[in-house]
């Protein structure tokens, strides 16, 4: 066995660590407490024109106390677990949240509401765990080899890079609740670079990147699969040009679909609505989007990516929908926002080491439509294929969009040529409105999936006419 | 070191400290992370400790606090690095991580090298607080948080919302390298901010106002920069951008303001000269030395020598000393920013840019404060100048892609300029232009060169540091104008 196994030994340690700082916290003087406890070990080789370029292998640990004292809270973490020292933070956290006023919303959740067991999701492959540093260098490097060997065109390498992390957590709380679990991820990047001398007064560099991604060893594409996709993706942007200013139809390959995706949980979710800093207060229950669009959030996949068998809150987890049939439905929420939104958890808490906890999503997937990717495409006379987004050009309190874009020109339902250093934009209201068309080419391969779409029409900003 | 720190806030590693670190004990590490056969190698102690405070519905909801500890050893065989870190500062632990980073020479086989005997790195003093804010009581922070929401809720009757928040910290660092540097430094930041959202006929609107850097408390006795100040700041914009309407779409004039705008310096050049990308290169600036790659008005200066300001740094995280580096001069190419890997490359003296997040990952070469100065125009004729265009005042943050030179940047408050005069403001909107070729489009440069006082935070393959940009107003004959406005 490796020695970056995580076994159910340290997930059993974690939560052994963790209810001592919760009882040394008892006797610091704290109402209540939750600890979250976390350790984890990484290794990234990173390999550049088949020379290693970066092996980093280390561990890491946290504890994360929130504590509760004549209802105001204080939240500190420390990285280090011996016993004095947490002595030392539960005394110190109890001292901060005294500073703190009382917030009756933030009250531990009702104990009746606490999971009282969970799941085992299957999140751990002790396969990852075997990888060591010259397995995994061996992957990048066929991995970019594959890139640089797919088209001559490639002239150069942004590099390959093979990553994995494993990771246990515990999290107990004063209310009751005590449970652990852990996790792996391992992830191959691939990252070419062309000379583009299309325009040969203004030569440019084009570069691109395809990975795969997975908990389990087994499902990752292997390095030739993905170094071939990252090369096709590459040279297609060779002679990228701006088009004319103008509104068209806009299709989201699904690496940018799912970014729009994720766009729509920051600003559908407990704690962006009571707090008013988001254009869908008081939209629950109406059309928020077309009728072809259906989220939902579902924690218990087994191996998936995002999936959790508890939440940040203690609470047991579950699938909820997020937009049904264009139908806004009631927000994911804590328990923190949910109160505030006077209604109950959905047991979506998000918790970090150090921070109180917020809603936050699973794995967040768009459901597929009925016609093809290459159908959908086919139905479009004119309009940009979307393969990269750029910027933070959305103000969630008013739905205005504007971001950058890099992709395909579409005429006569066939991609032409690539185009970039153009702006897309619309109001976000507009935009999930205007879906017209989904296709069904989903792929589960990060926490957050959609399938290609098409919104009829956007203000797309290049040259002038 | 001139800073009195009580005992809570030095690091362990520090001369006293519980874990101290010494010359001798530096060298056997630095030897087991050489014996392998690497051709360098650096130990790098960090310890922070940070705290916020958070003000919400006029209540003051969490406090927090952090401390993080923590040893990264890495270890360089011609270009490839290895790295490996502890959190535990136990000599088995320091040990193991000085062997493991030293794994990526294995097989070398070469005589394991000398350490040179270390001489302390002789280190400036841009950031020298006497009482850093962490020292002082959390009850002044407290106040500053109110007095923020009072003054921002007391600028309009529609200001709905208000959230203050105030992050402090202090970072000290020790580091000692194979080749005999030995560098310490202590690290003071505070960082305040102020959110409102505005509403009125069913409209909402938000705005932000904040600043800080390596100041002590000091800082908020200045009346541009008090709590309140920054209060006022985010409801103004808050209530300006209700009136906002649909920004224009396509090319144009685009006029920046002094300050913020010299975020678009950082995304558009700043970027494509940091060395590593074109020691390998993979920038659109590659090979470009001593060429003209902006207009003749602009020198572009990346700056870590600015007092007190979030990018400055007595001495960088390989133990070289922050400096003011001319990286375009009359709009020619004259340095890229270095790291140690780069500068060795080149075969030139390491520019003092080589930073890192923390503990955890490895020195790259980082902006500090990045500024256009000023020229000769004044900056009321620029705006005149504008028959139709886009003034730009403040930002909410910006991107680049290295390789071809695209980048972005969003502006959240901005106004169209019609004849030459601000008439209204316009809703959040994009800039989306190629970075060379953007520069060589600026043809207006106002004599007002300012720093911005803003809350920078830079990042690049995954790794966060404070930075700073500046600039005078700026005039760009033609940007295109990511808006909804045909």
């Amino acid at each position: 066995m490796s020695g970056a196994q995580i076994t159910e030994a340290t997930v059993k340690e974690l939560m052994d660590v963790a209810q001592l700082a919760l009882e040394l916290a008892k006797k610091a003087g704290a109402d209540d407490a939750e600890v979250l406890v976390r350790d984890g070990t990484e290794l990234t080789a990173k390999v550049r024109l088949g020379e290693p370029e970066l092996v980093q292998e280390a561990g890491s640990r946290g504890l994360g106390l929130r504590v509760l004292k004549d209802g105001k809270r204080s939240v500190t973490y420390t990285s280090d677990l011996r016993r004095e020292a947490l002595e030392a933070l539960c005394a110190e956290s109890v001292a901060l949240a005294e500073l703190a006023e009382a917030d009756e919303f933030s009250l531990p959740p009702d104990r009746a509401l606490l999971a009282k067991s969970y799941p085992d999701l299957e999140l751990y492959d002790p396969q990852v765990a075997e990888v060591d540093a010259a397995w995994a260098l061996k992957q990048a490097i066929a991995g970019e080899a594959a890139a640089r060997g797919a088209d001559p065109r490639v002239t150069n390498s942004e590099g390959a890079t093979w990553a994995r992390v494993l990771g246990a957590t515990a999290f107990a709380t004063s209310g009751g609740f005590l449970g652990g679990y852990r996790g792996s991820y391992a992830s191959l990047v691939v990252e070419p670079l062309c000379d583009d001398t299309t325009d040969a007064a203004n030569p440019k560099k084009r570069n691109g990147f395809w990975w795969t991604a997975d908990r389990y060893l087994a499902k990752l594409d292997s390095p030739e699969k993905v170094g071939r996709e990252a090369t096709r993706r590459t040279v297609a942007t060779l002679g990228s040009r701006k088009v004319e200013t103008q509104e068209c139809a806009i299709v989201f390959d699904p690496e940018v679909a799912r970014a729009m995706v994720g766009t729509i949980f920051s600003v559908a979710n407990g704690s962006s609505l009571w707090r008013k800093s988001t254009y869908m207060v008081g939209k629950e229950g109406e059309q928020v989007a077309s009728k072809l669009v259906t989220i939902v959030d579902d924690p218990l996949i087994p191996r998936a990516p995002g999936s959790r068998p508890f939440d940040g809150d203690g609470l047991p987890t579950r699938k909820n929908p997020v937009i049904d049939a264009g139908i806004l439905a009631p927000v994911l929420c804590d328990v923190y926002s949910a109160r505030k939104l006077g209604r109950a958890s959905t047991g979506s808490a998000g918790r970090g080491i150090g921070g109180n906890p917020g809603p936050t999503t699973s794995n967040l997937i768009m459901q597929p439509g009925s016609v093809t990717r290459a159908e959908l495409l086919r139905s479009t006379p004119k309009g940009l294929y979307v393969t990269n987004l750029m910027g933070f050009g959305f103000n969630p309190v008013t739905g205005d969009f504007s971001r950058g874009a890099q992709g395909f020109w579409i005429e006569n339902g066939e991609l032409t040529f690539p185009v970039s250093e153009v702006t897309i934009a619309a109001n976000f209201d507009e935009i999930l409105k205007r879906i017209d068309l989904v296709a069904n080419d989903i792929e589960m391969r990060s926490s957050t999936v959609a399938p290609t779409f098409r919104v009829s029409h956007m203000m797309l900003a290049g040259t002038s006419r | 070191m001139t800073t009195q720190l009580p005992s809570a806030l030095r690091a362990p590693f520090s001369a006293g400290g519980a874990s101290a670190i010494d010359a001798q004990l530096a060298n056997r590490l630095l030897g087991h992370a050489l014996e392998a056969g690497g051709d360098y190698a650096d130990i790098y102690f960090e310890f922070r400790v940070s705290a916020d405070y958070v003000l919400e519905d006029e209540q003051v909801k969490t406090l927090g606090r952090g401390i993080t500890l923590g040893l990264g050893v890495r270890v360089t065989k011609g270009d490839a690095t290895g790295y490996a870190y502890t959190e535990d500062l136990a000599w088995e632990k320091m040990q193991h991580a000085a062997k493991t980073a030293g794994q990526i020479a294995a097989g070398g086989g070469h005589a394991p090298i000398g350490i040179s005997p270390h001489v302390s790195v002789k280190a400036p003093s841009f950031y020298a607080v006497p009482m850093p804010s962490l020292t002082q009581p959390a009850i002044d922070k407290l106040a500053l948080l109110r007095a923020a929401d009072k003054a921002a809720r007391a600028y309009d009757k529609r200001i709905v919302k208000v959230e203050a928040s105030f992050a402090e910290s202090i970072k000290e660092m020790l580091l000692f390298t194979s080749d005999g540097r030995m560098a310490s430094d202590i690290q003071p930041m505070l960082r305040f901010g102020c959110r409102a959202v505005a509403e009125e006929n069913g409209k909402r609107q938000s705005g932000s106002g904040g600043g800080g850097g390596r100041y002590g408390m000091d800082y908020f006795a200045q009346a541009a920069t008090d709590a309140a100040a920054h209060g006022r700041e985010a409801a103004r914009v808050a209530i300006a951008m209700l009136d906002a309407v649909d920004a224009p779409a396509g090319e144009m004039p685009v006029v920046l303001g002094p300050g913020d705008s010299g975020i678009l310096l950082h995304e558009a050049v700043g970027h494509g000269l940091e060395a590593d990308f074109n020691r390998k290169q993979t920038s659109n600036y590659t090979g470009q030395i001593g060429k003209q790659v902006a207009s003749p008005l602009c020198t572009v200066v990346d700056d870590g020598t600015i007092a007190s300001s979030r990018g400055a740094i007595n001495v960088d995280d390989e133990g070289y000393t922050g400096q003011k580096n001319v990286l375009i001069e009359n709009g020619i190419l004259v340095g890229y920013m270095h790291d140690r890997l780069s500068a060795k490359h080149y075969k030139i003296q390491p520019t003092g840019n080589g930073r890192r997040e923390s503990f955890r990952a490895m020195p790259l070469p980082r902006m500090t404060n990045t500024s256009l100065y000023g020229g000769k125009d004044d900056p009321d004729e620029i705006i005149k100048s504008v028959k139709r265009g886009i003034y730009a005042k403040r930002f909410s943050g910006g991107q680049v892609n290295i390789s071809n030179g695209d980048f972005v940047f969003s502006l959240s408050e901005s106004y169209l300029i019609e004849d030459g005069v601000l008439t209204a403001p316009l809703k959040g909107v994009n800039l989306i232009g190629n970075g060379p070729e953007v520069l060589r489009r600026v043809d207006m440069l106002g004599t007002d060169y300012q720093l911005s006082d803003g809350i920078w935070t830079c990042g690049k393959d995954g790794q966060s540091v404070p930075i700073n940009v500046g600039t005078p107003t700026v005039r760009i004959a033609s940007i295109t104008v990511g808006g909804t406005q045909a």
